[in-house]
């Protein structure tokens, strides 16, 4: 990973998402899909923290060579700021970051599935795939059309393409989930990869552990250092042996993992469980408070 | 200033540090992570998260909540166990030679004991330091640092153990700090980390629950400076020869300087580095070009430089 200072080539509406496009060619040489960003903030000390972003594009060939682009849907202090930004503004930038999306060995029918901003790895990752002769399908969710992301370009990239938002005011109405069981049918499909929130992530995880299907996640957790400092970005993690769990970085041993050894119960208990029970072993930073 | 042979360089205790920007105990990963992103030769030190004897997989997430000037962060101690701090990663901060302080915590006297008797006589660490803000389990699971003579049994069983010099963490918001800090040099620390993250918690209003795992967390960053300067200075006044490490949301030179004019012998970087993995080598630049421009040769020359106009409130009352 490299700490650079770098330009914004172009910064533009996609929708309902910002794009922003920087020249980066230490980190754009490494990138590979799955991997993210991580860009300071404002030094005006009102929120501090660095924020994460997905790898959408990285140029290393052509006359777009040594440029990185990601995308994100403002929402809050970090993405409203980062939406005003203008090209030949500078960016502090720390990238690439994580583990990247594993290759197939052999030939294989993939289909990607996504929602929301998670569709911004899956292109990506759609091209390097396409690129290694493999098939691609897709299946793209969304809250509703402004959210779907480039659509005219999913179907460039994939075989078939099955569109779902949940207001149905684009393809078919309903969950990801709904079409991923026809999807995969039809396409034939033999590995599955898949980014977007946790919830869509689990169902697709449960789908694929009963189908047997080799499947592999992008998650996304809060991060507060993104370089594995920190130690705040864990996901509960099943031993290869089942001997119990570790808590894993989602920065620097994620955010991809095989969705059939997350503990998802545990990663999603607060769901369900209202008070925490504490750490194994001991030891809260802070417990409480002397009377 | 012509003729001022100028250093950064500081003693703690027998601890030589050619920086006085020091890393904080549980913002700077293992010792690989870092490498590839500042020169780690230039860190005066680092201290590690804080280490149990048993491995422990702290808090279930979220971990960080991001709040004005600051952020709550609820990690839970997740720490591999000492052993395998000394077998792992211990080598490789040495390979790095960067000036490693463990952080020694534990459920229980004897959870202490164990730890430190792992790290005892290990090449490599110049320091420890006693991280207090954990569970008692032989006390109601209060913290350590709610009961003095408690703290003082703990470091100065850590102390007796240890082979190179202790430092005791404190927390800011003790009702008797400045007795707590006497109780733990008086039991065999040679000195003090001021401060710990403060107690914190964020809601999430939307889905009406707390935003740590943890619930209750610690803040840490920007937002807590003025307490930890008045925690560092509080003590100094009383125990001008202890070492004391300043603490909390140091983010810039002139962050340190205020912190090494309170009284503080060298400072610690924990929220700003997670931000900026550059800031401590930042930092220590910055008090180098301000003992220039002020004509000084030390960091150490800053302690007892403040100028204390008007009249002194009397020992240990608080000012408010
Ligand atoms: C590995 C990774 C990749 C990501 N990729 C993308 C992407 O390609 N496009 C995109 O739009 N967003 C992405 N996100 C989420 C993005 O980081 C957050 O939406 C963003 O930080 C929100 O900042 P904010 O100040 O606008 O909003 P707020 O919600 O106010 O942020 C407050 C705090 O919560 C954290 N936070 C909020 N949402 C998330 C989230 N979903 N995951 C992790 N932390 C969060 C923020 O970082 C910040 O610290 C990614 C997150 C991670 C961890
Ligand atoms: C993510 C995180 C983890 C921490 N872990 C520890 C720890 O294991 N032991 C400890 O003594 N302090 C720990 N701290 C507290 C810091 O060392 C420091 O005292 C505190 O954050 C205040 O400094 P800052 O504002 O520069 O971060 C932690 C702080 C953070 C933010
Ligand atoms: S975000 Fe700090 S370790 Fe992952």
């Amino acid at each position: 990973m490299r700490r650079v200072r770098a330009e914004i080539l172009n910064a533009r509406r996609l929708g309902a998402f910002q794009s922003i496009t920087l020249v980066a060619p230490e980190i754009a040489e490494r990138a590979r899909p799955g991997q993210f960003v991580s860009v300071a903030v404002p030094d005006d000390r009102r929120f501090i923290l660095r924020r994460h972003f997905s790898i959408h594009q990285a140029s290393r060939r052509g006359g777009w060579a040594g440029t990185l682009e990601f995308v994100f849907d403002p929402h809050g202090p970090g993405t409203d700021w980062l939406a005003e930004a203008k090209a030949h503004q500078f960016l502090d930038v720390i990238g690439p970051l994580g583990k990247a999306f594993a290759y197939p060995r052999g030939p294989s029918n993939c289909l990607l599935v996504s929602e929301g901003h998670g569709a911004s790895s899956i292109f990506f990752l759609a091209q390097e795939l396409r690129a290694r002769g493999k098939r691609v399908d897709m299946v793209l969710g969304a809250s509703g059309e402004s959210h779907v992301f480039k659509p005219i370009e999913a179907k460039r990239l994939s075989q078939t393409i099955v569109i779902v938002t949940a207001d149905g005011s684009m393809g078919e109405r309903g969950s990801v989930m709904d079409v991923v069981p026809r999807a995969a049918q039809t396409a034939g499909t033999e590995v599955i990869y898949a980014a977007g929130p946790r919830r869509m992530l689990r169902t697709v995880a449960e789908f694929c552990i009963d189908q047997r299907i080799p499947a592999q996640v992008a998650v996304e957790e809060e991060m507060a250092c993104g370089t594995g400092l920190c130690f705040t970005c864990v996901v509960p993690v099943i031993r290869k042996d089942g001997s119990g769990y570790d808590n894993l970085r989602a920065c620097t041993e994620g955010p991809v993992f095989n969705p059939a050894r997350v503990f998802w119960d545990r990663w999603m208990s607060e769901e369900t469980r209202p008070v925490p029970t504490p750490p194994e072993g001991f030891s809260p930073v802070v417990s409480s408070w002397p009377a | 200033m012509a003729g001022v042979k100028q250093t950064l360089s500081v003693d703690l205790a027998g601890i030589r540090l050619a920086s006085p920007v020091v890393a904080a105990s549980g913002c700077a990963g293992t010792g690989r992570e870092l490498a590839g992103l500042t020169d780690l030769r230039r860190l005066g030190g680092l201290v590690t998260r804080s280490l149990t004897f048993e491995p422990s997989r702290g808090w279930p997430g979220p971990r960080v909540a991001e709040t004005a000037s600051g952020i709550v962060t609820g990690v839970g101690l997740q720490n591999p166990g000492v052993r395998a701090f000394v077998a792992e990663d211990l080598p490789r901060l040495a390979r790095a030679g960067i000036p490693v302080m463990a952080s020694v915590g534990g459920g229980s006297l004897q959870g202490y004991i164990r730890a430190a008797s792992i790290l005892r006589g290990e090449p490599g660490i110049v320091g420890l330091e006693v991280y207090l803000s954990g569970a008692d389990e032989e006390n109601r699971g209060l913290p350590f640092y709610s009961r003095i003579d408690r703290m003082a049994e703990v470091v100065g069983a850590v102390s007796r153990l240890s082979t190179v010099p202790v430092f005791a963490k404190l927390p800011a918001l003790l009702p008797d700090l400045v007795p707590a800090a006497r109780g733990c040099i008086r039991a065999g620390a040679h000195g003090l980390t001021l401060i710990d993250s403060v107690p914190g918690m964020a809601v999430d209003v939307r889905r009406l629950r707390p935003r740590l795992g943890a619930i209750i967390g610690g803040l840490s960053g920007p937002a807590i400076r003025p307490i930890a300067l008045a925690a560092v200075f509080r003590v100094a006044q009383d125990l001008p020869q202890v070492p004391v490490m300043g603490v909390g949301g140091i983010a810039t030179a002139e962050d340190a300087v205020e912190f090494l004019l309170a009284g503080a012998w060298a400072v610690q970087v924990g929220t700003a580095l997670i931000v900026n993995p550059s800031a401590p080598t930042e930092i220590a630049q910055g008090i180098a070009g301000y003992l220039k421009a002020k004509g000084l040769a030390s960091p150490g020359d800053l302690r007892e430089r403040m100028r204390l106009t008007g009249e002194q409130p009397a020992r240990g009352t608080s000012a408010s």
